[in-house]
Parts: C-alpha cells; structure tokens; sequence
C-alpha cells in the first residue's frame, strides 16, 4: 500500500517536472525542472529496490550532468533569461512526435513480465558477478568508457581556439 | 575460518542496537531524526565555539571570550542576532530560486547523518549503499549553491557558483578513490560493517587515503586554504553574497553542518568510528569528530589560500595520480591476503605514502604547478 502510494506521488512529480522543463521559458528553471525529475526517477528505483541504480543515478544525473548543464546555461550570456529563438520548432516538434509514438508503440506492444522472485537484498554483490564475474560485462563497459574519453577529447581538439 | 568469522559476527550483532529501536519503524524513525536534528543544531553551536576560540589561540588573539563563561554563549548571541537582522531579497533576482537555494542546500547536508552509526547499528537507515548515498546525496548541495549564485543575478554570487562547481568537479574524483580504498579492504559499503572491520584503524591501513580524502573533502565543501568560492578579499563573499537574515544564517548552517558531516565520514571511513576502550561508544564517535574539526581548523588558520589555477593543479596533477596509484596498492594488497591485511601492511603503506608524497612534491614543480603547458 506504502509502495502504491509513494509510486503514484513520485510519478506525479516526475512528469510535472518533466513537463516544466519543456514549457518554462527560464532556461535555468528549467535545468532545475530536471533535476527534480532525475530526483523522482531515483525514488522510483528505490520504490523498485533498485537502491544501488538509484544512488547512481543521483551521483551521475544530479551530481554532474545537471550540474554541467547549469555551467554551460551560466557560460552562455544570451541563454540566461528565455530561450534564444531559432528555426527549429517545426522539425523538433516532428522529431518529438516520432519519438513519442515509438515510445507509445512499444509500451503498449511488450508483453511486460512481472517477476515472482523477491528482489535481492544486497544488490551490489550480484551487480558485481555481473559485471567481474565470468562472461561478465566488463568488456562493454571499458569500450562505452573509451568511446566516450575518445569522444571528449575529439570535441576540446575540436573546439580549441589556436 | 568462516565458521569463526560467523561466530564472531553473530557476537557483534548480539550486541548491536536493533534495527527498529526504540518502538517499532516509526518510534526508529521519529527517535532518529530528531537525534539527528538536535546533534547537527548543537554540534554546529559547539564547533563555531571551537573554530573561533581555536582560531583566536593559534593567531594570538583572544577570540570571542565576552558572552557568557569563556564566551561560551557567542554561538547564541550570534543565532540571535542573525536571526533579527532584515531579509533583503535584490530586485533582480529570481524570487523563487532565490528563496529555495538556502533549503536545497540543507537537506542534503542533514540526509547525510541518516547513515552514520553513532553506536553499533544506531543510525537512521543502515543502508547496503551507505557510503554511495552520501557521495550521492552530497553532490545534491552543489545545486543549492549553484542556484544562490544564480538567483541573485549578481556578479560575484556567479562567480563564487562558477568557482564552486570548477572545485566540486574536480575533488569528487580523488574523494571518491580515496573512499574506494577503504571498501576495498572492509568489503562493504555499509557504514556499520566498514566500523566494524576496523581491528586495526583504517588511517593507518590507508594513511595516504586519509590525508587525499582530508584535503578533497576540505576542498568540497569549501574550508580554507580552499574557500575560493567566498574569497573576501577577491569575490566579497561568494555565492552568498546578497543572502541577509535567516536565509544567510542557513547558508552558515550549512557550511559548520558540512564540516561536520565531512569531520563525522573521516571518523567512521578511516578512525573506526564508534569503537573505543572504556568509554561509550557514541562518546567516543563525537570525541573523534571534534578531533577531526579541530585538525580542520588548524590547517584553516596554517595555510594561506590557495589561487583558482593552483586549486585545479593540485586535483588534477597532485591528488588524482597519487590517489590512482593508492587504489592500485590497496588491491595489490587486497589480493594478496584477502584473510585481512596483516600489521607489516601498515608499515609498508606509511613508507609508500611517505615516499609518494615527497618524489609527488618535487615533481609538483616540474609539471609546472599552476600552468596548463607544461
């Protein structure tokens, strides 16, 4: 019943911040909208018994990619009282209607299973097997890694003045 | 030697406080956050006492000695007085971010507390993920100061916020290797059980993590020689510069509650917490934490500040190679006894910290301390 309940407030939140993020014309409001979204998701991890995934998800969306977006909205001087405006509403909006039917066509169309176990009560052993452990996903991991450095650095190179 | 672990296991758990004490899930709950509240609220007055008259003995000065015995009633005067001053909100500002900044950045620094077991098994929620929620948890202050800066619409609040996040981003990455050394050898990331594994103090096992998770945390939450974020003398006061009154006092709140929170970490990760001959353990836990402030204060008033490229050097060519290498050590050595280390481990890991940090300070200078080129 706790769980219900705290399901429904969370998810309520979730989607109001959500949908400030899209319509307040305060940019930095709206990167404000966002974290209190990432917050709601985390509670929805833990209302999951996800609590290792929830921690992370604070760390990684709250701690640093909130936090390097606001820094990017405080960089940029014509973005910091309302949105600049562009040419692009027509094709965003198009792209946004694709996404959200696909989004829409596939919860519809999965044939969700609902699990019989009990969730475990330790999550970070049996994430560790997973990930060191044999056949683990350590390889994935390490490339997603590279990847993403390779594509750091290509963007400095990129954007440093000479 | 499993048989025996178990054994002595259950013996600590025998004597461990019960998970819902006192009265059921709620009574716990209710008992614990008002502990917590009322511990954060005295510990503050206590170490405000401490740094000023700390300060004041080591500057040779008197220090606030007039209100009440030994100036012990200042904290109080000062409460008041903030307390009653005008609330002044700039015209400019963003109202609302404004208003909310003070309180996002308390929350966290309270929530921190929930996991800290001040006696075995008394804390608020022994989580699995204990350490990882405060390292979580503590990333969430950063935006209360981000939107200080940011809803005063002044220069300098924006400023300090920029130099703050440029801080933040930097240290949590030592911070959090120096952390990682610890879980290695306690093989949990629960608060209690990393007290527990604590036979012999983990500052000796990790002595050179201690001092790498001194220094970052000093630098995350703004303590000099690394409060460049309210530099007087450079930025007036930093992100709080146009906070008065009450919401001012919170933000000082924060500040001592962080400084708390950071002192009670270092005593449960790397002073075994709770644990200690003759006096109760709770006793204990707070005589290691005002140690830990007191060490605070002292470097606060020994060094000078440092400047903003010298801040991001000593992260990124100092502290985050000595801290990678001090990872690589402790699972070299992990893996070696995974029984538990051995005392000769102590002696060989003062040596290695010794060494590390004299060849890393010479060596400093090479990569040419503050210089991006090299």
């Amino acid at each position: 019943m706790g769980l219900v309940i705290s399901f429904w407030i969370l998810a309520a939140i979730c989607i109001l911040a959500a949908l400030g993020v899209i319509f307040l014309r305060n940019v930095f409001r709206a990167a404000l909208s966002l974290i209190l979204c990432f917050l709601m998701v985390a509670g929805l991890y833990i209302t999951l018994s996800a609590d290792f995934l929830a921690a992370v998800q604070i760390l990684v969306y709250v701690g640093a990619i909130s936090v390097l977006i606001i820094l990017a909205i405080m960089m940029t001087r014509e973005v910091q009282r309302g949105s600049p405006s562009n040419r692009l509403q027509i094709p965003a909006f198009i792209v946004a209607i694709l996404l959200l039917e696909v989004l829409v066509l596939t919860l519809l169309k999965t044939p969700w299973q609902i699990a019989t176990t009990p969730p475990l009560a330790p999550t970070t052993t049996a994430l560790a097997t997973r990930l060191f452990g044999e056949g683990g996903f350590i390889l994935p991991v390490e490339i997603a890694a590279v990847l993403i450095l390779s594509a750091i650095l290509g963007a400095i190179v990129l954007a440093r003045e000479k | 030697m499993m048989a025996l672990e178990t054994n002595i296991n259950n013996l600590v758990r025998l004597q461990a406080v019960p998970p819902d004490w006192p009265g059921g899930f709620w009574g716990h709950w209710v008992f614990f956050t008002v502990v917590i509240i009322g511990f954060v609220l005295t510990m503050v007055m206590g170490v405000i006492y401490i740094e000023r008259r700390g300060m004041g003995r080591m500057q040779s000065r008197l220090g606030p000695n007039r209100t009440g015995p030994f100036g012990l009633l200042q904290p109080v005067a000062d409460a008041i007085k903030v307390l009653l001053k005008e609330n002044i909100v700039p015209t400019a500002a963003d109202k609302l971010v404004h208003w909310l900044a003070p309180v996002v950045a308390f929350a966290p620094a309270l929530m921190i507390f929930a996991v800290i077991p001040f006696q075995n098994g008394a804390m608020l929620a022994d989580l699995n993920i204990g350490i990882l929620y405060v390292v979580a948890i503590s990333s969430v202050s950063t935006v209360g100061v981000f939107m200080a800066g940011w809803g005063s619409s002044n220069k300098y609040s924006l400023l300090g916020a920029m130099r703050n996040v440029a801080a933040v981003v930097s240290y949590e990455i030592p911070l959090v290797l120096a952390i990682v050394g610890v879980v290695l050898i306690a093989g949990s990331l629960s608060l209690n059980q990393i007290v527990l594994a604590q036979d012999i103090p983990f500052i000796l096992l990790q002595p050179l993590g201690f001092f790498l998770f001194f220094a970052a945390g000093c630098a995350e939450i703004n303590r000099s020689p690394f409060d460049l974020m309210e530099a007087d003398s450079e930025i007036v006061a930093g992100f709080h510069t146009e906070y008065s009154g009450m919401k001012f006092a919170m933000f000082y709140l924060v500040e001592y509650a962080e400084a708390i929170a950071i002192s009670a970490i270092i005593t449960t990760l790397f002073l075994s917490g709770w644990r200690g001959p003759l006096l109760p353990p709770w006793l204990w836990f707070i005589i290691k934490v005002l140690l830990v402030f007191f060490a605070m204060v002292w470097t606060r008033t020994t060094l000078p500040r440092i400047r903003i490229d010298q801040l991001m050097a000593f992260s990124w060519k100092f502290l985050l190679p000595l801290a990678v290498i001090n990872l690589l050590v402790t699972a070299l050595e992990v893996l070696a006894s995974p029984a538990g280390l051995p005392w000769v481990v102590v002696i060989i890991n003062l040596a290695i910290m010794a060494i590390l940090i004299l060849l890393w300070s010479k060596f400093f200078f090479k990569l040419g301390w503050g210089r991006i080129e090299v």
